[in-house]
């Protein structure tokens, strides 16, 4: 496989999984607003900062409302991490490997970026939002769907799947670094408003306010939660299990080829620091502390993975 | 001259009926509700949108992507038609390899003076660098799309060579998919001659053309400028189709005196290099500095014999316009032969009393520069304003040899669908010649091409025209 095919592939499912992500900030953002009667400006903000666009964000608008937010995270061309760039970019990565993909998953690619071109040609009314944001998660699946059941599970469908976790936990520990003072047992009192509201915007975040119910292991709590998103086996967005799918595709890779590669070295090194903590440990060592190195780690090992597999030179 | 009027349609009889191959689809066609077909066709284009059959307009804004219209009425040729022009555009394509071998190489047909030294010596399209080197198996032009016109029932014209690199041929092959899928009844009603071969075709036949044997372990890719040329869509498609890799200009580098592209698991040699970039982008080193489309010292492997660039550099030089008026004698000194194709009828602007004739006439002809391609750049007399035509006559005198005159061909006419039924539409006929030493070989049918505003002789997809599924018949 040519390594530009390799980066189009890795790429395309980046930006697809960080459209979807997006997508499910502002619905987070949108429930707390309607549950808040009181001051919702932080919230947008919070919002913001967890896309990771808040400089962007800034340098156009003077102050976080509703409209202003959601438009900018959805539609607009100068945010790099908004839904429409993210399904644009990711066709144009399609386009590009059109040739690695089968005919169902470039359809479906195109029929997203189709659909949401309409969908996004005008600010969506806060009426119409809902339906939005269940178009944009309805044509993710299909492209996941059709990813799944008609690719042949080679080279092609490695990178794919590294680029969709890697992406998938730089997500979740982003998340996890906006809200960790929430989710800090100092700071917290134990099944205050406050804390329960926040607590469920974060798990609605990942699309994990349901799991964390059904998994009912105790009630809510900030270490119950945090352990979740860090170090459970189950939930797909935790940062172990997104850790686990890109070890494994690298894995795959490695005997595919035939040589392990430095990136190798550096998924077990991360794995392993995810294994060796349980949740007390990770507080005692500081979650803000945890985050930010586990965050550093994760993009350093996408760039090393770029330039094993030689995506550009 | 040919007269204007009266266009020849290849379906409609003057008085009433069709001809012969349109009969079983008259049949049929009288048989259906329009509204079913109006419905087909607008299927036909959510088809073609969902995949992504688009091409890209130059001088609209990057993201435009266009669909080119698809009519469902196919056109429909005889095995008799076919018969000779097939034969006809063989003699035509195998002269023009021999040309070009000779004009890069002895000159013996400049020695002869059938054409004209300077227009050689002089031409843009000539590349110095070819000279005195023979591409392998001798092949300059590996993929052709001779562009023909028709204009009564047994006058075929070439209008265009296209030894370059022709595009179009994902088109022939994807509107025959739409008719398979929407119309499949037809094809048991019709004997149509398969068009599906082509993409393992072109493999085989560019394999054929490696540089050293290396049999089915020839590796072969296609090298397009990127996702923004308006054909990308096509490079995209035929290398899926061939299942070989699509490669840009910085995929590839020069490795041990070979072209090697850079795979995931390092550099892999090419053999074949199927190139939709220009002579001049293809090489920095040799040509345009500033390029960023092609490979630094590709032209120097090219020369040491270690890959095949299909089609070769400098085959451009084949499509010039001037140089098409002496086509016919050029078939003659290489083959022996008369030219089984009629040429159009050509006036050289760079000859005086030819420039005068030309002017005194403008209203009455076409006219082009002679690289240009495309349906830009050109003057279509009959169908021009007094201004355009005096804005066109300034421009033509500052650069004479800019420029070729021909007469308005009344370009046959095969019926669109329209609401009200069917409505007669000018057309042309790409079809599609591979060339390798094993032999030549032309897909029954082509690209029709088919100008969808009524009147017009412009049927290029740049310029507001459409396609059609076209048919070869078995008998």
């Amino acid at each position: 496989m040519l390594g530009k095919t390799a980066g189009g592939l890795y790429w395309m499912f980046r930006f697809l999984e960080r459209s979807e992500n997006t997508a499910r900030l502002i619905e987070a953002g949108s429930r707390i607003a309607l549950t808040r009667s009181t001051d919702t400006i932080s919230d947008w903000r919070s919002v913001v900062s967890t896309a990771g666009v808040r400089s962007g964000y800034d340098a156009i608008y003077e102050n976080y409302t509703a409209e202003h937010v959601v438009d900018f995270l959805l539609r607009d061309p100068k945010n790099p991490s908004s839904v429409m760039n993210g399904i644009e970019n990711a066709r144009t990565n399609a386009r590009m490997v059109r040739t690695a993909l089968t005919t169902e998953v470039w359809e479906a690619v195109n029929e997203n970026w189709m659909a949401m071109k309409d969908a996004l040609k005008r600010p969506v009314r806060d009426t119409e939002l809902p339906s939005v944001l269940g178009e944009i998660r309805r044509h993710s699946a299909l492209v996941r769907g059709a990813l799944h059941g008609t690719m042949l599970r080679n080279d092609i469908y490695d990178f794919a799947q590294i680029g969709t976790a890697l992406e998938r936990a730089d997500n979740t520990a982003r998340i996890i670094d906006v809200k960790y003072y929430t989710l800090l047992p100092s700071a917290s009192f134990v099944g205050s408003q406050l804390d329960n509201v926040q607590w469920e915007t974060i798990l609605r975040s990942v699309s994990a306010h349901r799991s964390f119910r059904w998994l009912g292991e105790g009630e809510m709590t900030s270490s119950g939660i945090a352990a979740f998103l860090i170090l459970d086996t189950r939930f797909p967005r935790s940062l172990y299990f997104a850790s686990r799918i890109i070890e494994e595709n690298l894995g795959y890779l490695a005997k595919d080829y035939g040589t392990r590669k430095t990136s190798h070295d550096m998924i077990d090194a991360q794995l392993s620091k995810l294994r060796a903590h349980n949740i007390e440990t990770i507080f005692d060592e500081g979650l803000h502390q945890f985050i930010v190195t586990f965050i550093r780690s994760n993009n350093a090992i996408g760039a090393q993975i770029e330039q094993d597999y030689r995506f550009n030179g | 001259m040919e007269t204007r009027f009266d266009p020849f349609d290849e379906m409609l009889l003057p008085q009433s009926g069709v001809r012969a191959p349109y009969s079983a689809y008259q049949q049929w066609f009288s048989n259906e509700d329009p509204s079913r077909l109006g419905k087909k066709a607008k299927e036909a284009e959510a088809f073609f949108r969902r995949t992504g059959i688009t091409f890209n307009v130059y001088g609209q804004a990057a993201a435009q992507e266009r669909l080119i219209p698809f009519d469902l009425v196919p056109r429909i040729i005889s095995n008799r038609e076919w018969t000779k022009l097939s034969r006809g555009i063989e003699q035509r394509v195998r002269a023009i390899n021999m040309f070009l071998h000779d004009i890069y190489n002895r000159q013996e047909i400049l020695r002869a003076g059938i054409v004209p030294v300077n227009l050689i010596a002089n031409n843009a399209a000539f590349l110095p660098q070819m000279m005195g080197f023979s591409p392998p198996g001798n092949v300059y032009t590996h993929i052709v799309g001779t562009d023909i016109v028709r204009t009564g029932e047994d006058d075929f014209f070439v209008l265009e060579d296209n030894a370059r690199t022709p595009s179009g041929v994902s088109y022939m092959l994807e509107n025959r998919e739409t008719m398979l899928q929407m119309f499949p009844e037809l094809f048991s009603q019709n004997k149509v001659k398969p068009v599906s071969d082509y993409p393992k075709n072109l493999k085989r036949s560019l394999a054929a053309c490696a540089p050293r044997n290396c049999s089915d372990k020839c590796t072969v890719a296609i090298l397009t400028p990127g996702i923004h040329n308006s054909a990308y869509f096509e490079h995209s498609f035929l290398a899926d189709q061939m299942g070989v890799e699509l490669v840009e200009g910085h995929d590839l580098r020069v490795v041990d005196g070979h072209i090697a592209m850079r795979t995931t698991q390092g550099y892999k040699v090419i053999d074949v290099l199927y190139r939709r970039v220009d002579d001049d982008y293809l090489d920095p080193l040799n040509f345009k500095p500033e390029s960023m489309l092609g490979v630094p010292g590709i032209m120097d492997v090219y020369r040491a014999g270690n890959i095949t660039i299909a089609n070769a550099p400098g085959t451009g030089i084949a499509d010039d316009k001037a140089l098409y008026s002496y086509m016919p004698e050029i078939v003659e000194f290489y083959t022996g032969e008369q030219a089984i194709l009629k040429n159009v009828t050509t006036y050289r602007c760079s000859e005086a009393d030819t420039l005068k004739y030309v002017l005194e006439n403008l209203a009455e002809l076409v006219v082009k520069e002679v690289h240009g391609s495309g349906g830009y750049g050109m003057l279509v007399g009959p169908a021009a304003s007094k201004k355009e035509i005096a804005v066109f006559a300034e421009k033509l005198k500052a650069n004479p040899a800019n420029y070729i005159a021909q007469p308005t061909l009344s370009l046959s006419t095969v019926p669109i669908f329209v609401k009200k039924g069917l409505s007669p539409r000018h057309v042309d006929l790409r079809p599609f010649v591979l060339v390798s030493p094993e032999g030549i070989d032309i897909t029954p049918g082509g690209l029709t091409r088919v100008a969808l505003k009524n009147g017009s002789l412009v049927v290029n997809s740049s310029q507001g025209g459409g396609t059609k599924d076209t048919w070869v018949l078995e008998d």
